[in-house]
């Protein structure tokens, strides 16, 4: 029997083996409810490995747009015989538990329901090939939900038609394996769980795209001219996209040539050092890494940051330390990108907070580096990066091309006092020559070593000094040209939380709950380090400050400690560092924990 | 009036004061300054302007030999180990520029074997000069890759390992230019760089260039007295700038021309044994015989000009890229529906 009915308002879970092409059955889910204008996300929770291991997708159907992860499962699909037993325990009371019949397993729990799936009867009896029957096999999941759930079959097929590219052959075989498997639910199955979906308009001008697909695009209208890469999980698909739509965005209107030059490199080192060569030449440069590659490249950006050369290096987090949780995100590189390199090193960090952001920082990222000469860190990670997000659409970008302060032959002629480093306006910022300018006094010579102003050798203690202090005076005017917060404050609020990147929807989330729940919160989110004059203004208008984030040692929280050390006893760290996506249940509970003390 | 044509000066009007660096610091003597001198005359006399040419350089005393010439040239000293990544990412700014690294036998085949393998592996269009002398100078005498086994050095006692041979390494690693020389044979050192300026490709001189403070002993292996006293020339070697006419005429097989792609030429007069320099297949042995003799042989031990340069798999503007407007390389306005269409 049938009590209330749940809609649009539920997380699924499939637990399946890893390599088995589930990928291709949960993006068909998550896309057909976006496509029915549900609000929908998903995130991959997957093992480091290629074939053979659990793994398992999440989709979270939300009428009120809540997209961060959901501590809870109300709808389970078993496929994975070792997982069976953890999988059925994890549904929450008064769920549901799909499973593929062949799991010769018991069902051991009476307070939810369970539908059972021929998945293997059905793949036999496709048309497909024996070689793709276990790949086929994951579509009569899809095709059972879609019967119970009310997927709309024709949303199905748009999101079949999307993935597989118009590709007439994939489509049918996929599609018939859906369509069976919905006729054989219908036969066979009758409804006894509350679950359901219903069509909304919520998904009306949004699209979906991953974090890394944005990032790139956006480079690509940023003017990126030069990417230089190694393979490594989870900043592979970023320049992955590079390479797919640079050939089509990216040819030449007056020449048909290509404007740009992708180079895998041999290591993450060579990577940056040939990012960091053409940044000084003066191409739109870009790399783009995880942590462990970051450890490698630390060299070459302490001598970017030193020569002053711009460059845009995107830092895919996922669990550290060493090698870590390869497929896990994290927050844990803001101090290593921070500071990254020996000496008083301090980089801008851009900090995306959607896939709509990762496009915009994507192509302003450039502007900033030229302007500021120096290595701009745009700092995401695996959840934003890897997984398909509903994003609002990209926009063109709505600035001009920013070069910074570069100077050609004609604009040397009028300079008498050129040096490479000297800060004639005063906002810590010189002007730079670029290679193949033929002024006969264009030239100059870059190094990591110390220099004077002239960009001649220099070991003179005053020199040296006054160098960095310039540094410092750049960075200060960084400052106030980074992107500003975006803050959500609620009625009568009075403690704040602060957060940055992927935790977004969770904060969200988290803050709607406490201020239903009578704690009002107001709700900073961070677009850049160095901070700006906001974010102290408003640790200092709070009486307490949350600071959430996904790391052991609540790295942001210790450098907004030293912005503003008089109210350091007032900022509180939440982090949580299991490397899953943050949930809104645990900001609320961690907040509402501190707040009863 | 008159106006006389300063004799001093170069096809493209400079002197070779206008080729010329800061005064050098390494020590009275380096085999550095030699090789420095050399890039001057080699430049000057191909009529370079010094603005068409960027230097890189890597961390040693060979590193810091790039502000010892070409003052007018851009340049970047960058860090240890790496300046074929550095010059790979810089190069693609403006591909019409000439490519010169000057690294040392630490730099490149020490902390730096990697990037060096995988530079002549992409054949980036650079002239590769290792300052080869056995020696860590700038840490003050400690044991380099290419120290000969049994090698003893003050303070640091014998070194226990094989040396690497740059040049069998430049071979295996597929160069498309190899070249073996001497500090103390300048002339070579000269007709050899104007050679592999004209190379499209990347061209690899292994220069064995003493270090007279650290190790410099009659019978070390970098020594000037072992290099006089053991060079095997394969060849006498002149550079014909394009256009120019071959001035002197050689007997049948007494030579051998190597084409340039800019249309210079490049002679081999024969010394002694038959040397083909576009045949891989022997060079192995050559090697290992020399070796075995205890030879220094120098000379251009292999060319191939046949092979793409890493510039021609990019399909790139003629216009240099770091040169390109704005609207050429943002997308325009309209395409942004599309890409939005793509995503779902």
């Amino acid at each position: 029997m049938i009590t209330d009915s749940i809609i649009n308002d539920f997380s699924i879970t499939v637990g399946t083996v890893n390599g088995s092409g589930s990928q291709t059955s949960n993006l068909t889910l998550q896309r057909a409810l976006f496509k029915m204008g549900i609000p929908v996300s998903g995130k991959n929770l997957f093992p480091s490995n290629i074939q053979g291991l659990p793994t398992w997708y999440t989709i979270r159907v939300s009428k009120d747009g809540y997209l961060a992860r959901s501590e809870t499962t109300e709808v389970m699909v078993a496929m994975n015989a070792a997982t069976f037993a953890e999988d059925q325990a994890a549904v929450a009371p008064g769920g549901v538990f799909f499973y593929a019949d062949d799991i010769e397993q018991a069902i051991t729990r009476s307070d939810i329901v369970a539908y059972p799936m021929p998945v293997e009867k059905l793949a036999r009896e496709s048309d497909a090939p024996p070689n793709l029957r276990g790949y086929i096999a994951n579509m009569v999941y899809v095709g059972v939900l879609a019967h119970i759930l009310d997927i709309h079959i024709d949303r199905i097929r748009q999101a079949l038609d999307f993935h597989f590219n118009g590709k007439e052959k994939p489509i049918a075989l996929n599609y018939g394996v859906v369509q069976n498997a919905m006729a054989w639910a219908a036969e066979n199955l009758v409804k006894t769980d509350p679950f359901r979906v219903q069509a909304m308009d919520a998904t009306d001008g949004y699209i979906m795209a991953s974090g890394n697909t944005a990032g790139a695009l956006g480079a690509i209208y940023g003017g990126v001219q030069f990417v230089s890469w190694y393979p490594i999980t989870p900043a592979t698909s970023l320049a992955e996209s590079l390479n797919q739509y640079l050939p089509m965005l990216r040819k030449d209107p007056a020449t048909g040539k290509n404007t740009y030059a992708v180079i895998q490199a041999e290591d993450e080192l060579a990577a940056i050092g040939m990012a960091v060569g053409a940044g000084w030449g003066g191409l739109r440069s870009l790399t783009s890494t995880s942590g462990p590659g970051l450890s490698l490249m630390t060299e070459y950006a302490g001598m970017a940051y030193y020569a002053e050369v711009p460059l845009v290096i995107w830092d895919i987090q996922r669990m550290g330390p060493s090698t870590g949780l390869p497929t896990r995100t994290s927050q844990g590189d803001v101090n290593l990108v921070y500071y990254l390199s020996q000496g008083d090193t301090m980089h801008v960090v851009l900090l995306p907070g959607s896939a709509n952001e990762c496009f915009e920082f994507g192509w302003r990222a450039f502007d900033y580096a030229e302007r500021l000469q120096t290595p701009v860190f745009v700092l995401s990670d695996l959840d934003l990066g890897m997984n398909v997000w509903m994003t609002p659409p990209f926009e063109y970008p709505n600035t001009e091309i920013d070069r910074g302060k570069v100077l050609w032959e004609e604009d040397l002629g009028k300079i008498e006092n050129w040096g490479r480093y000297l800060d004639p306006d005063g906002d810590g910022i010189p002007y730079r020559t670029l290679p193949g300018n033929r002024h006969p006094r264009g030239a100059y010579f870059a190094r990591g070593t110390g220099h004077d102003e002239y960009a001649n050798y220099s070991e003179d203690p005053d020199v040296w000094e006054r160098g960095m202090e310039r540094l410092r005076a750049k960075f200060e005017t960084a400052r106030g040209m980074m992107p500003k917060p975006e803050i959500v404050t609620k009625d009568e609020a009075d403690i704040g939380v602060i957060a940055f990147g992927s935790t977004d929807p969770a904060v969200r989330e988290a803050q709607d709950h406490l201020a239903d729940d009578g704690l009002p919160i107001d709700y900073m989110r961070l677009r850049a380090l160095p901070v700006c004059d906001e974010v102290r203004d408003f640790v200092r208008s709070h009486r307490r400050v949350y600071v959430v984030e996904m790391n052991r040692d609540g790295q942001l929280h210790q450098i907004l400690s030293l912005e503003t050390p008089d109210r350091a006893a007032n900022l509180k760290s939440l982090s949580k560092n299991n490397g899953l996506p943050l949930t809104a249940d645990w900001i609320e509970g961690a907040i509402l924990a501190e707040e009863r003390k | 009036m008159v106006t006389q044509r300063n004799p001093q000066v170069n096809l493209v009007n400079l002197s070779k004061t206008d080729y010329r660096g800061d005064p050098t610091t390494l020590c009275q003597g380096c085999g550095h300054n030699s090789i420095s001198s050399q890039i001057i005359a080699a430049c000057y006399e191909l009529n370079i302007p010094p603005e068409k040419l960027v230097k890189f350089s890597g961390i040693g005393c060979s590193s810091k030999a790039p502000t010892y010439f070409l003052n007018r040239s851009f340049g970047f000293n960058g860090l240890h180990g790496r300046m074929p990544s550095l010059a790979t990412g810089a190069m693609f700014a403006d591909t019409t520029l000439i490519g010169i690294g000057m690294s040392g036998d630490g730099d490149t085949v020490s902390i730096g074997m990697g990037q060096f393998k995988h530079v002549m592996r992409r054949n980036l269009p650079l002239v590769y000069i290792v300052a080869n002398n056995g020696v860590y100078g700038l840490t003050k005498g400690q044991f380099s890759a290419t120290a000969e086994e049994g090698l003893a050095l003050k303070g640091q006692g014998q070194n226990p390992y094989m040396p690497i041979d740059i040049v069998w390494e430049a071979v295996v690693g597929r160069a498309t230019f190899v070249a073996r020389s001497f500090a103390g044979d300048p002339k070579q050192v000269r007709e050899l760089l104007k050679a592999a300026l004209s190379h499209r490709g990347i061209a690899v001189l292994d220069i064995i260039s003493p270090c007279v403070t650290f190790n410099n002993q009659d019978d070390s292996h970098h020594s000037y007295a072992w290099g006089r006293n053991h060079e095997i020339a394969l060849h006498e070697l002149a550079y014909v700038p394009p256009a120019e006419e071959i001035m002197v005429e050689y007997a049948e097989g007494e030579s051998k021309e190597v084409d340039m792609h800019d249309g210079s030429r490049i002679v081999l007069r024969k010394l002694g044994a038959d040397y083909d320099p576009t045949d891989r297949s022997k060079i192995l042995t050559m090697l290992e015989e020399a070796n075995r003799k205890q030879e220094l042989i120098t000379g251009l031990i292999y060319i191939n000009t046949g092979q793409k340069s890493l510039f021609n798999l990019y399909h790139l503007p003629d216009e240099p890229l770091n040169r390109l407007s704005p609207d050429r390389i943002r997308p325009p306005r309209e395409t942004i529906a599309k890409v939005n269409a793509m995503m779902f």
